[in-house]
């Protein structure tokens, strides 16, 4: 079996197994909605208020969402010991990993991205604004799953890894953030965004070649 | 291998063995803790008698000779933390992650100072505890990196893979805290204008300067005695049951 069918039947078998509870599947997306609700709740409801804390609070909701969802990305894989075939498996570590990231932003990050436009219209985001936040998700999304991998793969052996993996996984979205939701800002205003979008897209591209590689270290640490 | 020359691979196996590593930091923490209590007493001196009262700021500027070496060690140690997490996971050197290990809560507490220290500085300069500061928010996410640290390894039983563990963190880490900081500056630097009490550091006079470096030194040194004390325990404690632990044990009786 070469590398890239390797790759694809990871990616099939997770969205497989994803798509046979699709229960689980829709409570982060759940949960962002109702995040993203609570606000309004919280500092009230004034248009204008809401406007200029749309894109902060997508963002931060949808990296809570995401945070939420991480904890399901090899868990079962290491209960029932496919992460070790995998480990033993002739292919790199780090590729099959990837493939498993791949599927887990295809099951996590796409429908965040498709709900999210909805929610910035009940926050009241310029139309403007509408374009940037999709592109920022689109961009930021897939690096929720690959830098969570890293704190996933390090807590998955753990009983009660929960609050720790926010506690390593957080602090390393802060610069995703940033960007993100100030991309969306300058949209809103009307400022040009493509300087954000590219150190977006930077950050991605190193994200995607750099982030498996722990991630497969972490895991033979976490299997042992 | 052969690039290495034998010598400083002969001097590392050495190094590495614990009993050779216990009596060597026996042997050097005293000279440690007296070349640390003479500079902080130089630095002390100079900074808090000698120096000058800046014409801004006042007396109350006396608090960089603290909060600016821990600022720097909070840093350095991080670094250096990462270093040994490569170390271990590349050679698979016991005592590096030993080292790694020993080294977060001083890293942490060196954080810890410096943020309180500033913030305590901030009162009286900027009329306010916190601002959300370019330097300030780095400062408190490494912070949170530290933290990190910590509770990983406390989490996972086995400490040889929670070294492993928090050795890769460590790694993910350093290569995150450049990216950290630079976009918390650009951050702040689109949300507010320049920020306040920053000082010039190029024309600072060296009756200032002087006492700060030395106690910049005195701080390394403090992490040199503290890192071997609580290396040598951690040591005692991962090894209790090996022989030269009883050895010791049964002299010092």
């Amino acid at each position: 079996m070469s590398l890239t069918s390797a790759f694809l039947a990871i990616v099939r078998r997770d969205l497989l197994l994803a798509f046979r509870r699709r229960a689980e599947m829709a409570n982060p997306l759940f949960f962002f909605v109702l995040v993203v609700t609570l606000f309004p709740l919280a500092v009230g409801a004034q248009p204008n208020l809401l406007q200029t804390m749309a894109p902060g609070v997508i963002w931060v909701s949808a990296l809570l969402a995401a945070l939420l969802s991480l904890d399901g990305m090899f868990r079962s894989d290491f209960e029932d010991g496919s992460l070790e075939q995998m480990l033993l498996s002739r292919h790199s570590l780090s590729i099959l990993v990837l493939g498993k990231i791949f599927a887990h932003w295809l099951v996590t990050g796409v429908p965040l991205m498709l709900i999210a436009p909805l929610l910035a219209l009940f926050l009241g985001l310029q139309d403007t604004a509408m374009s940037t936040l999709w592109l920022t998700l689109l961009l930021g999304t897939p690096m929720l799953s690959l830098i969570g991998a890293i704190g996933v793969a390090l807590t998955v052996g753990l009983r009660r890894g929960g609050m720790i993996l926010s506690l390593l996984v957080l602090p390393l979205y802060i610069p995703l953030l940033i960007f993100a939701s100030n991309a969306v800002e300058r949209a809103a205003s009307g400022l040009p965004v493509t300087a954000q979008l590219n150190i977006l897209l930077a950050m991605l591209s190193l994200a995607v070649v750099l982030t498996p590689w722990p991630t497969a270290a972490a895991l033979k640490m976490s299997v042992n | 291998m052969s690039i290495i020359p034998a010598a400083v691979s002969r001097f590392f196996h050495r190094t590495a063995s614990s009993p050779h590593f216990y009596a060597l930091a026996d042997r050097f923490i005293p000279w440690l803790l007296v070349i640390f209590l003479v500079l902080l007493g130089f630095g002390l001196y100079g900074g808090l008698y000698q120096a000058p009262a800046d014409y801004q700021q006042g007396e109350s500027y006396r608090i960089i000779y603290i909060h600016v070496p821990a600022a720097w060690m909070s840093l350095f140690i991080y670094v250096l933390m990462a270093i040994m997490g490569a170390i271990a996971l590349i050679w698979h050197m016991k005592l590096a992650e030993v080292m790694l290990i020993s080294s977060a809560p001083i890293g942490a507490a060196f954080t810890f100072i410096a943020l309180v220290t500033g913030s305590l500085w901030g009162k009286p300069m900027w009329g306010t505890w916190w601002v959300w500061d370019a330097r300030l928010t780095s400062e408190l996410i490494l912070l949170f990196l530290y933290l990190g640290i910590i509770s990983l390894y406390g989490a996972i039983e086995d400490k040889r893979s929670a070294a492993r563990a928090v050795s890769i963190l460590a790694l993910v880490g350093v290569v995150n805290i450049p990216i950290i900081h630079y976009s918390v500056q650009w951050w702040n630097t689109l949300h507010q204008g320049p920020t306040v009490g920053k000082m010039g550091k190029s024309s600072m006079h060296p009756s200032m300067l002087v006492p700060l470096l030395e106690m910049a030194m005195a701080f390394k040194f403090y992490y040199g005695v503290v890192v071997l004390q609580t290396a040598k325990l951690e040591l005692l404690k991962r090894e209790s049951t090996a022989q030269w632990v009883k050895n010791l044990t049964e002299t010092s009786e």
